[in-house]
């Protein structure tokens, strides 16, 4: 009896233990965000303060954000951000669904080889082409364009069917052959079978072909020079950065920052399930 | 190899063996695109065949052939003042940019083979039409053909747009700046005002071998790529599972929340988060800040986390953990839950205890599923340019290097040969055709064993 009870107390011990360790985790991870909105609220301007917690709490670089568009057009960049996103990842879903549908479900001759080299092309670093895409964006006279980004973005996104791909070969084939045995074509399989049952690996496919021209730097800067005003947030809040800007927009930065994380981050938060089954598979046969 | 070179082999055999066998109307629509079809009947499939061909000729002789033949030279005419013989005076001469003539070369040889593509195509409907005809039966028409598009052809449908985007946006550059690392275009010879030419592999032989300032960044920066992408990918997996397993505990309260709150750092886009953390980290950042209010350091003292080499690459590998340890934990989550429960029950039964459970049971499934993942992490994380370029910007800059910095990657080093001020492309090309040779050969070897490979098809 007296043993029982010391494994149950012990029990306890390690439950409370991981329970502090998972708390001392959630707080090293949460810091740096806990710090930016902390910045984003500072009284005080420049770029560094020699103490950790600001003295003056104040909205106003919110405010100045949005209303200073002399130099930097914050709410201007957003919006281009926000139609580049929406209008990449329309495309970006389209393509790399019925590219991992057809690899999964259909079979053809150029099946494999086609693999073969999505896997190859996979493997040279994303932006050794960028230059090039830049001279074709240039030769088409589509440079610095909001419309040359989302061309980019979603013209390779064929490549990355390899999730989506996963996701469907754990929908049992079995469904399928009954459809076709009932009478329907491939096509109306695909619309009527496939598409209803792959709402995780849908969403997650949505979720991260959006996210995608949000958070990419590396594109914009080639190909966007000094037109300020198709900026998207990323190139612009890198720009604030700079060491002539730093300065006078450290806590404005923080603040665009702020705003560019919020939506963000409470799509990704409600979307998580869909973004771990859509990994995982969730149709399990 | 030995197979898609003999598939390579049949593919241009068709031509001959169709040839052959073909009639005098399938012969012809050798010469003239789509004749068999038009004169047999299906008029549109016929005609579109036709205008292709007709397209293509017209490119050919308007800009095709000339910038084929500049492919050759890559421009002979330099920029600057010429004597004019007749005049007898100094004109200046439009010279030829080499870069121009590269591209359209290269996209000269693009359409010239998708229009080898198109013509087999041709030949082959044409081919067809004859068998039927020869079968007596009935030629499909425009309406059925379109319909075998939404049903046994309906790969082509669904992968034609996708294809295209992927055509122009991935695979013509890449090709373009494959040819480029064979230049010498760098910052000597930059269009338009100077010519670039070919100069074979002499590229790859002075940043293996030359022993100049290239080749000693290039092997140091090498060393430390793939030190970066051991430590980044290992730690991060077993980080990310073990941290998946704490909250998968069926003892673990507020599942959930713990989860979102980890998740609220990927959630983060990493230009906001990376950037946030190198200002915290600086000399006078909010770390060291902290620091000294607690007291731990001096006053006017500083941990040098970014300026120093060692302490920089010391302080990436950890943040990247800070980035990446979410991920990983998502990801398990999924695979943790998929673990058939029996397993774990039998050995409980049989007296294992936890450390046994981990190692025999949960390690051996999650890593046979995720091997994939592993290696996609780890090319990734030779390729990871965010990391490197948000936190550090590849610094702290060292003068032995050449236009790079102490945590520069292969590939930031190569992004900083291209925008920085000099601008070798050349040197850049080869980096990058080196970082491909890189992750292929890791990925050749393990991938290729791994059973998810092998067996793609056993699944379903």
């Amino acid at each position: 009896m007296k043993q029982k009870h010391s494994a149950k107390g012990r029990k306890a011990i390690k439950n409370t233990l991981v329970h502090i360790l998972l708390a001392l985790l959630a707080f090293v991870w949460l810091i740096p965000i806990f710090w930016v909105i902390m910045t984003s609220l500072r009284g005080e301007a420049g770029s560094y303060t020699p103490y950790f917690f600001p003295k003056q709490l104040t909205f106003n670089n919110y405010i100045r954000l949005f209303t200073e568009t002399g130099q930097f057009y914050y709410l201007r960049w957003f919006m281009n951000t926000f139609f580049v996103a929406v209008c990449s990842c329309l495309i970006s879903t389209f393509y790399v669904l019925s590219i991992s549908y057809a690899i999964s479900r259909l079979r053809f001759r150029m099946r494999k080889p086609f693999m073969n080299i999505a896997l190859i092309l996979g493997m040279f670093p994303g932006f050794m082409s960028m230059i090039a895409v830049y001279y074709i964006l240039k030769g088409l006279n589509m440079t610095q364009s909001l419309l040359a980004l989302i061309l980019v973005y979603s013209g390779g996104a064929g490549l990355g069917f390899y999730i989506a791909k996963g996701f469907f070969d754990t929908i049992p084939k079995s469904i399928d052959e009954a459809a076709w045995i009932d009478g329907a074509s491939k096509w109306q399989v695909f619309r009527k079978v496939t598409i209803p049952l792959s709402k995780p690996i849908i969403i997650y496919t949505i979720l991260t072909s959006f996210i995608a021209p949000w958070t990419d730097y590396i594109f914009v800067s080639v190909i966007m020079g000094d037109n300020y005003n198709n900026y998207t947030v990323a190139l612009g809040l890198f720009k604030m950065l700079e060491r002539e800007f730093i300065n006078n927009w450290y806590t404005r930065f923080a603040a665009g920052a702020v705003i560019v994380s919020i939506p963000i981050s409470i799509l990704f938060i409600i979307m998580q399930k869909y973004y771990v089954d859509g990994v995982s598979g969730a149709v399990k046969g | 190899m030995k197979k898609e070179l003999k598939g390579v082999r049949n593919w241009f055999l068709y031509f001959i063996r169709t040839f052959k066998k073909g009639d005098c109307l399938t012969k012809l629509c050798f010469f003239i695109m789509g004749s068999s079809n038009l004169l047999r009947g299906q008029i549109a499939k016929g005609l579109a065949f036709l205008a292709a061909e007709i397209f293509y000729l017209y490119y050919l002789i308007t800009i095709g052939l000339s910038s084929l033949a500049g492919l050759a030279t890559l421009g002979t005419k330099q920029q600057g003042m010429v004597m004019d013989e007749e005049l007898g005076i100094f004109v200046v001469q439009q010279g030829d940019n080499s870069m121009l003539m590269l591209l359209s070369g290269v996209v000269s040889l693009f359409l010239t083979a998708l229009f080898l593509v198109i013509w087999r195509a041709s030949i082959k409907a044409g081919y067809e039409a004859q068998q039927i005809k020869e079968q007596g039966k009935r030629l499909p028409g425009l309406l059925e053909d379109i319909c075998t598009y939404f049903d046994s052809k309906i790969h082509r449908t669904l992968m034609a747009l996708p294809l295209t985007g992927i055509l122009l946006f991935t695979v013509l550059p890449l090709f373009f700046m494959i040819l480029i690392a064979f230049t010498n275009y760098d910052h000597e010879h930059q269009p338009p005002g100077n010519l670039f030419t070919w100069i074979g592999l002499a590229n790859f032989k002075t940043i293996l071998l030359s022993g100049d300032t290239i080749s000693k960044t290039f092997w140091p920066v090498l060393g430390w790529t793939i030190i970066w992408a051991v430590f980044a990918t290992l730690l991060n997996y077993l980080g990310g599972i073990l941290l998946a397993l704490l909250i998968n505990r069926k003892e673990t309260k507020c599942k959930g929340l713990w989860r979102t709150l980890f998740v609220i750092s990927i959630a983060i886009p990493q230009f906001v988060s990376l950037l946030v953390v190198r200002t915290m980290l600086n000399n006078d950042g909010a770390v060291n800040a902290l620091l000294r209010e607690l007291g731990i350091i001096a006053d006017t003292a500083f941990v040098p986390f970014l300026s120093n080499p060692s302490w920089a690459r010391i302080t990436v590998i950890l943040v990247n953990l800070w980035v990446g340890i979410p991920y990983t934990m998502l990801i398990t989550t999924g695979i943790l839950s998929n673990i058939p429960g029996d397993l774990y029950d039998s050995a409980r039964v049989d007296g294992a205890n936890q450390v046994v459970i981990f190692f025999k049971i949960t390690m051996p499934y999650v890593v046979f599923v995720t091997t994939p993942y592993l290696i996609t992490q780890f090319i990734g994380n030779i390729n990871n340019f965010n990391v490197i370029y948000f936190l550090t910007g590849g610094g702290p800059i060292s003068l032995d290097y050449y236009q790079a910095g102490k945590t520069d990657l292969l590939v930031t080093w190569l992004y900083k040969l291209t925008t920085g001020t000099k601008k070798d492309y050349s040197y850049a090309s080869a980096i990058g055709i080196l970082v491909f040779i890189l992750s292929a050969v890791f990925s050749l070897i393990s991938y290729r064993r791994t059973a998810s490979y092998n067996r793609e098809e056993d699944f379903q």
